[in-house]
């Protein structure tokens, strides 16, 4: 059966961005759940669309679109998020709409249609090229590299900003860095889930990993092997069903999500009995 | 003379057009246990941020060690009166005071086993041994004051300033966190900012009350009549072997 599958190449890169991905999420996720940032991720997301289309309108690879548009927007909506006298959300929201305002009237502009638009907003893994892979790889290898190097900076701005720039460290940067960290991430995942829903992926494995974890590494292990989990179990599940594979990796997720937590519940239940 | 800590001249800092603090003018020395008492809204938590850098002074001066403010921060412990965390994120106690080494570290720089050390150094003075792997949401306030008081201690500070310790905690784990600031006062210069004016009296000794002005006191007890002018309402003092004062009619 799994052999069956796995003759494909295109199976073998699906599981393959699948693993791949997983590792930048898990990690990344981690982050945007314990700072709870899952909005500005969202935007972020979202804004990154402007850069498909922009892509697409210079017929470049969207790829190269899309790392230096949502980098600009991580930084914008971080910027505007903290040093402007604007209310957060509507920053935000703003630039939500804004990044996909850009993209829309981009691929309008280019005679003809645009064929796989919808495998970026929605994803499809099963179309994943090499090159796709190798990027996925090389942004897996810096957010990995990143993160270590920064893991007691992010662990403090995590936990308590106040205290870490008490401490001397630059938050703002950390933070803008942060967010550009989630910028590629978002990159890497669109393939997989597309960027409508990159935000469940990011944050369900690592909000159900943060009810087992004392530590930020060990919630971070378990996410990345959650979100393969999920990624996997919804792979397969949409090769059998013959349906849509970034829908099903997130149905099988948000199913995941909520079974957690009616077990954590039916578990405190029965110890009160 | 011991060695100036701090010097504040003619400080103010408005937040939103209010005058949060007005024209204060003091200075700390080293070695000093100075209790900064006022009513909620006075201004307290707001001159400690000052002191460290996190807000500026919009007019007058203020220096640190002989610097501007937030220019020596491998020097200084800071106690939060309440950071807003949540329960749920996983991080133990022995991480929590480990991250009072960060101002000893440089950028890129890991935790190595001397910070290590120095953090199970300050466990053990905060009393949290059986604590140590414990996670945070799992503390009890006192707990949790105590192992704030830990982190700052583990960067070997020399001025620790602490914003109103002993909030939120059980009248038990208040006298076990002022026992744990009078073993500290030998070695450290403090601040501390608290509105529970009977017992830091006991403790400290300068005191100071701020109300948007500051008026530095002689001795350690603010009195009663100091304690009116300040909250503008008739209070009692309860002075610990002394009768309750009997000033007020009953309403």
């Amino acid at each position: 059966m799994i052999q069956e599958i796995l003759a494909f190449e295109f199976m073998r890169n699906a599981f393959l961005a699948a693993l791949l991905s997983s590792v930048a999420c898990g990690i990344i996720g981690t982050y945007v759940v314990v700072k709870k940032i899952g909005f500005i991720s969202g935007g972020i997301a979202h804004t990154a669309f402007g850069g498909i289309g922009l892509g697409y309108y210079l017929g470049i690879n969207p790829l190269f679109g899309v790392i230096p548009f949502s980098l600009a927007a991580a930084l914008a909506i971080g910027l505007l998020s903290k040093k402007a006298k604007v209310a957060e959300d509507s920053a935000i929201g703003t630039f939500w709409a804004v990044g996909m305002a850009v993209g829309v009237i981009c691929i309008g502009l280019k005679p003809g249609y645009a064929p796989d638009l919808f495998s970026y907003l929605f994803g499809n893994i099963l179309t994943v090229p090499t090159f796709d892979l190798w990027m996925i790889m090389l942004l897996d290898t810096l957010i990995i590299a990143m993160v270590w190097l920064l893991s007691k900076e992010f662990l403090a701005i995590s936990f308590d900003e106040e205290y870490a720039a008490v401490s001397g460290l630059n938050t703002m940067a950390l933070y803008l860095l942060m967010l550009c960290l989630i910028a590629l991430t978002v990159v890497v995942m669109m393939r997989v889930v597309g960027i409508v829903m990159v935000i469940a992926l990011l944050t369900i494995p690592a909000a159900i990993a943060r009810m087992f974890s004392r530590s930020l590494p060990g919630m971070m292990i378990q996410s990345v092997v959650l979100s393969a989990l999920f990624s996997i179990c919804g792979l397969w599940i949409s090769y059998m069903l013959d349906i849509a594979s970034g829908a099903t990796i997130i149905l099988v997720a948000g199913f995941s999500f909520m079974s957690a937590h009616a077990l954590r519940h039916f578990i405190t239940f029965l110890r009160g009995l | 003379m011991n060695a100036l800590v701090i010097e504040c001249d003619s400080l103010s800092v408005s937040l939103g057009g209010v005058n949060v603090l007005d024209e204060l003018t003091f200075s700390v020395y080293k070695g000093d246990f100075l209790g900064i008492v006022g009513p909620n809204g006075g201004g307290k938590t707001t001159l400690l941020r000052v002191m460290l850098g996190l807000e500026r002074p919009s007019g007058g001066k203020v220096t640190v060690f002989g610097r501007d403010p937030g220019s020596s921060p491998g020097r200084i412990g800071y106690v939060p009166q309440r950071i807003f965390f949540d329960r749920d994120f996983p991080i133990s106690v022995i991480d929590l005071v480990l991250m009072g080494r960060l101002s000893k570290k440089k950028l890129f720089q890991h935790y190595n086993s001397a910070d290590r050390e120095k953090a199970d150094s300050a466990i053990r003075t905060a009393g949290l041994e059986p604590l140590r792997e414990r996670r945070i949401g799992a503390l009890s306030g006192g707990e949790l004051q105590r192992a704030l008081i830990a982190r700052a201690l583990a960067g070997e500070p020399e001025l620790l300033l602490l914003d109103e310790p002993t909030a939120s905690v059980d009248p038990q784990m208040k006298t076990t966190i002022y026992d744990l600031l009078d073993q500290l006062k030998e070695k450290l210069t403090i601040i501390l900012v608290s509105h529970d004016t009977g017992t830091i009296s006991r403790h400290v000794n300068r005191i100071a009350c701020l109300n948007s002005k500051l008026d530095m006191l002689e001795g350690s007890s603010p009195g009663r009549k100091k304690l009116e002018e300040l909250y503008r309402y008739p209070v009692d003092v309860i002075v610990q072997g002394e009768p309750i004062s009997q000033t007020h009619e009953p309403r």
